[in-house]
């Protein structure tokens, strides 16, 4: 089992192919996503890879992340997930992703936290017809009808679909497309809908109903020796800070 | 410029399409690639420009209305499809509507549109 990336929803645009199709493409960005930290059998009863992805201020991190993150001599992230590994899939503390982790056309699986909708009534949450227009229905045309039987059993059954709060949940969709990726700027583009807002965070993982393509890098993707360079001066100044 | 924009603009560069300058009132001639079995040919498609929708950005699309034997038939294109080969701009209109959905209930003589006499190309 390999590692997934953490991304940044950057928004949707279209692409053109040669064969004239149009494939509606969600933009993902990578954000100096590193391992921050890795959970071993011996130490912590499983294997885990800790991956951080975006910047925050050093000042606005509590002592104690200070800490772990000067411990991996990385700056302070943003965002911190683990994904659990096979033990030979573990990634070197400090080693930074790249795009590339994908393979054009492989099937991916997105989680990330939907739009809130806020009270939503029982019509848009849960596709329920609402009442008619007419034939004497007075001023409750988008209700939910009857919830349940009479005297027996005398109460509304748990579960019973009804009017609330809606959106704001962690939402998977599964077996996306990755279309295509973009190692320079760091851009992986999936094909559809990703759940979520824009500059909203999504976990991208293998997907788990569908076989993994053979060429996938293992254990991750990551960035090459050149491009380390500079993230080795970064995690200086964060810890000091 | 955010960087959907930016991927969008360099899509636009690549595909290296030329798109004369039209409106909705336009006729204007598509040459549109069809692929029958292995072969592939261009099919022209004339008619008047009833539309002009999203914008000139890659998501743009541009409506074609013309009458097919008797019958009235519309067409939307995607201002940026790999299958258009080319729009050549046949007749230039004088319209006082973006849109054109009018002559979609009128035939013959009331839906014909005055030729633009006084058209100036754009600057670039």
């Amino acid at each position: 089992m390999r590692s997934g990336i953490i991304a940044k929803k950057v928004g949707m645009t279209r692409l053109f192919m040669e064969d004239g199709k149009q494939i509606p493409v969600t933009v993902l960005s990578l954000e100096g996503l590193q391992v921050v930290d890795n959970r071993t059998a011996e130490r912590d009863g499983y294997t885990a890879v800790q991956l951080g992805a975006g910047t925050a201020k050093a000042k606005r991190t509590s002592q104690a992340m200070r800490g772990h993150f000067a411990a991996a001599k990385v700056e302070p992230k943003r965002k911190l997930v683990e994904f659990r590994v096979s033990e030979d899939n573990l990634v070197e503390v400090g080693a930074e992703f790249s795009a590339e982790h994908f393979v054009d056309g492989q099937k991916v699986d997105v989680t990330g936290t939907s739009i809130g909708k806020g009270f939503a009534g029982a019509m848009k949450r849960h596709n329920f017809g609402g009442l008619r227009a007419t034939h004497g229905v007075s001023i409750s045309h988008r209700s939910h009808g009857s919830t349940g039987q009479c005297q027996d059993p005398g109460k509304v059954f748990k579960g019973k679909k009804m009017a609330g709060h809606m959106g704001a949940a962690r939402v998977t969709t599964q077996n996306l497309e990755v279309v295509k990726t973009d190692a320079d700027r760091g851009l992986v583009f999936i094909k559809g809908a990703v759940p979520g807002s824009k500059g909203g965070w999504v976990t991208v993982k293998d997907a788990v109903k569908k076989k993994l393509p053979e060429n996938v890098p293992f254990p991750a993707a990551l960035k090459s020796a050149a491009t380390e360079a500079p993230a080795e001066e970064a995690p200086a100044e964060g810890g000091e800070a | 410029m955010d960087l959907i924009a930016e991927l969008e603009a360099e899509q636009i560069a690549a595909l290296g399409k030329d798109i004369p300058d039209f409106k909705a009132g336009d006729t204007i001639r598509v040459g549109y690639k069809v692929t029958e079995g292995s072969r592939s040919r261009v099919q022209n498609y004339e008619g008047v420009c009833i539309s002009r929708k999203n914008g000139d950005g890659i998501a743009g699309s541009f409506t074609v209305r013309k009458i097919s034997f008797g019958e009235g038939v519309e067409r939307v294109f995607p201002l940026y499809s790999t299958n258009i080969d080319s729009i050549t701009v046949v007749r230039r209109g004088r319209v006082r509507r973006a849109k054109l959905y009018y002559l979609r209930s009128r035939r013959g003589k009331s839906a014909r549109i005055a030729e633009d006499a006084n058209y100036k190309p754009k600057k670039a």
